[in-house]
């Protein structure tokens, strides 16, 4: 069967606790997963009371003086802290979202976070991406096609050929949807999960892309495309607002109509 | 702690691309779809009309089964219903089960099963309206 609970050496436990500065008056306090990959203990909660009067207002605001002031060893991954790099998605207060897009004040008591669910974890709030990176790279994710370009400039699309890749373009990989999606959880070895078909779809979508029948054939399978039974917590983790959702039903519906 | 077991040195890349598509899945999908879709009017009439014979004899409703309308729609109702039920089981075998010989072996337990108790409804209609 599917595992539902957590191994032995993966349960958390409770970590230190970092006081407030003394003096502080606006405190908040964030419950963080840490982990270290050396030495062999388990997971723990540590608990970092900081003080919101001399913090950004982005949870990652928060993390960034945590790592800078508190406590040095706090690991994760950030880059523009501005929503467009995708790199500092992880668990906040129970949804998957982008540290950099959630406000603090959003979060009703202590701010609970954790790495992305279900991935092997590297460290503290680093998840190990790279089966994820490999399933984006076999949907081939770039233009296809055997015609040369027009000599004189680019390849062409009309108005309406270009609105078809609104919703899809957005994507920035931050793969909040598919460590959201319990499909993903139990299959993910062998489902491609709902960021990857979406970026699927981004190319089957594309009037200038030529190979949209293999790229259909590749994703015609019981599991790489149809472990997807439209839970919907993809749609409602997306950070950036889009629907992965609806672009593997678009797949669906195109696997439908080029049989009759 | 245990250094952990490396079982594999394949390639991220090679995992992923695994064995291919197994071009297939469409159909599946696409009679899960059908049969709810029949299953949605059939569903409704068969309720009303239960709920509109609580006090029926056995013989009322022997009678009521055997009209050709009520037996044309209680078969279809059973070939749907029993259809849609295997192809959602497999659905949740499919994705909680592990292990090839638990997995094989669930799938025909379960089709051997909603085809059995499929057979066996239909011949009961089929006794009392033929």
């Amino acid at each position: 069967m599917a595992t539902f609970t957590l191994p032995k050496n993966s349960t958390v436990g409770e970590g230190r606790t970092y006081p407030a500065p003394a003096g502080s008056k606006n405190v908040k306090a964030f419950k963080i997963y840490r982990w270290d990959p050396d030495g062999g203990a388990n997971p723990r909660t540590d608990t970092y009371e900081i003080d919101l009067d001399k913090c950004g207002p982005m949870v990652l605001d928060a993390l960034i003086k945590i790592k800078n002031e508190v406590d040095s060893s706090l690991t994760f991954r950030r880059s523009c802290r501005e929503g467009i790099c995708g790199s500092c998605s992880m668990n906040i207060d129970g949804l998957n979202t982008l540290a950099c897009l959630k406000p603090i004040d959003e979060v009703k008591g202590d701010v609970r976070i954790s790495p992305l669910p279900h991935m092997p974890v590297v460290k503290d709030l680093v998840p190990d991406l790279s089966q994820i990176y490999a399933q984006l790279r076999s949907v081939e994710p770039w233009l296809k096609a055997d015609s040369p370009p027009p000599p004189d400039g680019e390849r062409l699309q009309s108005k309406e050929e270009r609105a078809k890749l609104d919703g899809l373009w957005e994507c920035i990989l931050c793969f909040c949807c598919s460590t959201a999606c319990p499909s993903y959880w139990w299959n993910g070895d062998r489902y491609l999960g709902p960021a990857v078909l979406l970026q699927a779809y981004r190319w089957i979508a594309d009037s200038r892309d030529e190979h949209t029948g293999d790229r259909l054939d590749a994703l015609e399978d019981p599991f790489k495309l149809y472990r997807c039974h439209t839970i919907m917590n993809c749609t409602r983790a997306c950070p950036k607002g889009l629907n992965p959702a609806q672009a593997i039903g678009e797949i669906k519906k195109l696997m439908v109509e080029r049989q009759g | 702690m245990a250094a952990p077991t490396i079982r594999s040195l394949r390639s991220p890349l090679g995992r992923v691309r695994g064995m291919g598509s197994a071009k297939g899945g469409t159909h599946h999908w696409w009679m899960q779809r059908v049969t709810s879709m029949a299953l949605l009017p059939l569903t409704i009439w068969l309720v009303f009309a239960l709920a509109r014979m609580p006090d029926a004899s056995w013989l009322e409703v022997t009678i009521w089964i055997g009209r050709p309308f009520n037996a044309v729609l209680l078969l279809s109702f059973l070939a749907a219903a029993f259809h849609h039920m295997a192809g959602g089981l497999q659905e949740v075998i499919e994705d909680y089960v592990r292990g090839d010989l638990a997995k094989v072996g669930s799938l025909m337990a379960l089709k051997a099963a909603c085809f059995l108790l499929w057979l066996s409804a239909t011949l009961a209609v089929l006794r009392i309206a033929v």
